[in-house]
């Protein structure tokens, strides 16, 4: 049961961007086209599943040395090396994905949802199997947000609205009407 | 150094939140009261000044392919020495800023004034421009959070004033507490923005016709 509950509050009720307000930055920054947020969705959920999985070790080492406090030094430094090592292994191997996602990998380093996922698995004990699923969960609670502001903002693009209003401003005010609508999924609960 | 400049360029013509949109998640998560504001303003100033001083200090050392690498180390270890402090002496703002304060390590204003000026520039000049944007970033995110906590619970200086009650203002079962969840973060920031965007554009009109009349 905690296998659904972790799924549900990671993809709707706890949404990391419209819910926690973590990892805005690629969200506003991202979110003209839908083909590219759809890009950085996929390719933020992949390091999230990634990063979960080794910053699990991690931290278990971390433990043993009686050194926890230094998580968010070592957190970050497994995150960038991850996203680096990404790079470099789509670019030999997979070079169709990297030139889809290509601009959004570097990016990802100072994406906040990344080290908050990693932080969260630390904080809340999760085992290695609850780290990967909410580190992946995550992550398409991530592209789900992106892709659907995309889809609404290509519209606003269109519109117009009052003069000091336009470019960030209205788009902010679309942004909060979608999190009105997340808002109705934070009293869903199971097990 | 220029003092007066950088002070102008923190706070007004590159104000890191309201003109550059930097620190965007911890301006829109934490902005619920006097008390949060104020505790993550200091905490991200005193942080990005020690940084870019420390930074600045090592810029002809850091070799330039790994230099994001370092900085981001460097800005980790003074994050972790923050969080220990505010542990250990103001838990009350510890526990109610949370994960917000680790988070602080990839809080773009930080990166972005390290890469964008430690890197090129002294350790005093440095020094100085982390605590003017440090200083912007504070009032931009102590405006949202007087807003957000004035209509959202009615009070002001909550966690602060009035042994921490904070002082009522609208009275209980007025204030709307829509604008201090997550919606009201984005509807306040998007209407500030707009206010800002409204005010420079004033003051861009106005010079425009003062030289016009010269």
């Amino acid at each position: 049961m905690q296998i659904v509950s972790i799924i549900i509050a990671a993809l709707l009720s706890e949404n990391y961007v419209l819910v926690k307000f973590l990892g805005i930055c690629p969200f506003l920054g991202v979110s003209k086209r839908i083909n590219a947020a759809l890009g950085m969705g996929m390719a933020v959920t992949f390091v999230m599943a990634l990063t979960s999985f080794v910053c699990y070790f991690v931290y278990q080492l971390l433990i043993m040395l009686n050194l926890a406090y230094m998580q968010t030094v070592a957190f970050i430094l497994v995150i960038a090396s991850v996203v680096q090592l990404v790079e470099m292994f789509l670019k030999k191997k997979i070079p169709g994905l990297y030139k889809a996602l290509g601009v959004y990998l570097p990016l990802i380093t100072t994406n906040c949802a990344v080290l908050a996922v990693v932080l969260t698995n630390a904080q809340k004990d999760y085992s290695l199997l609850f780290s990967i699923l909410n580190g992946t969960a995550s992550g398409l609670g991530f592209t789900l947000a992106i892709v659907l502001f995309s889809s609404l903002r290509e519209r606003v693009d269109k519109a117009t609205p009052p003069e000091c209003f336009k470019g960030t401003p209205i788009a902010l005010i679309a942004a909060g009407l979608l999190a009105l609508a997340f808002m109705g999924f934070s009293g869903m609960r199971i097990g | 150094m220029n003092f007066k400049k950088q002070l102008k360029e923190g706070l007004l013509t590159k104000n890191p939140v309201l003109v550059q949109m930097l620190g965007m998640c911890s301006t829109l998560a934490i902005s619920t009261s006097l008390f949060n504001g104020l505790g993550m303003g200091v905490a991200v100033t005193v942080i990005t000044i020690c940084s870019n001083m420390l930074i600045s200090a090592l810029r002809k050392v850091i070799p330039p392919q790994v230099r994001i690498a370092a900085y981001i180390t460097i800005i980790a270890g003074f994050v972790t020495i923050v969080d220990l402090l505010l542990k250990a002496f103001i838990p009350a703002l510890s526990e109610s800023l949370g994960v917000f304060i680790p988070l602080i390590v990839v809080n773009c204003i930080v990166l972005g004034r390290a890469e964008g000026f430690a890197s090129k520039h002294g350790v005093l000049a440095s020094a100085v421009d982390g605590l003017c944007q440090g200083v912007g970033y504070t009032v931009a995110l102590v405006l949202i959070c007087i807003i957000r906590e004035l209509l959202g619970s009615g009070t002001f200086g909550g966690g602060l004033l009035n042994g921490g009650e904070g002082i009522r203002i609208i009275p209980e079962g007025y204030p709307a507490m829509l604008v201090i969840m997550p919606v009201g973060g984005f509807l306040v920031l998007g209407c500030v923005l707009a206010a800002s965007q409204w005010l420079t554009r004033r003051m861009e009109r106005k010079t425009k016709k003062k030289e016009a009349a010269k």
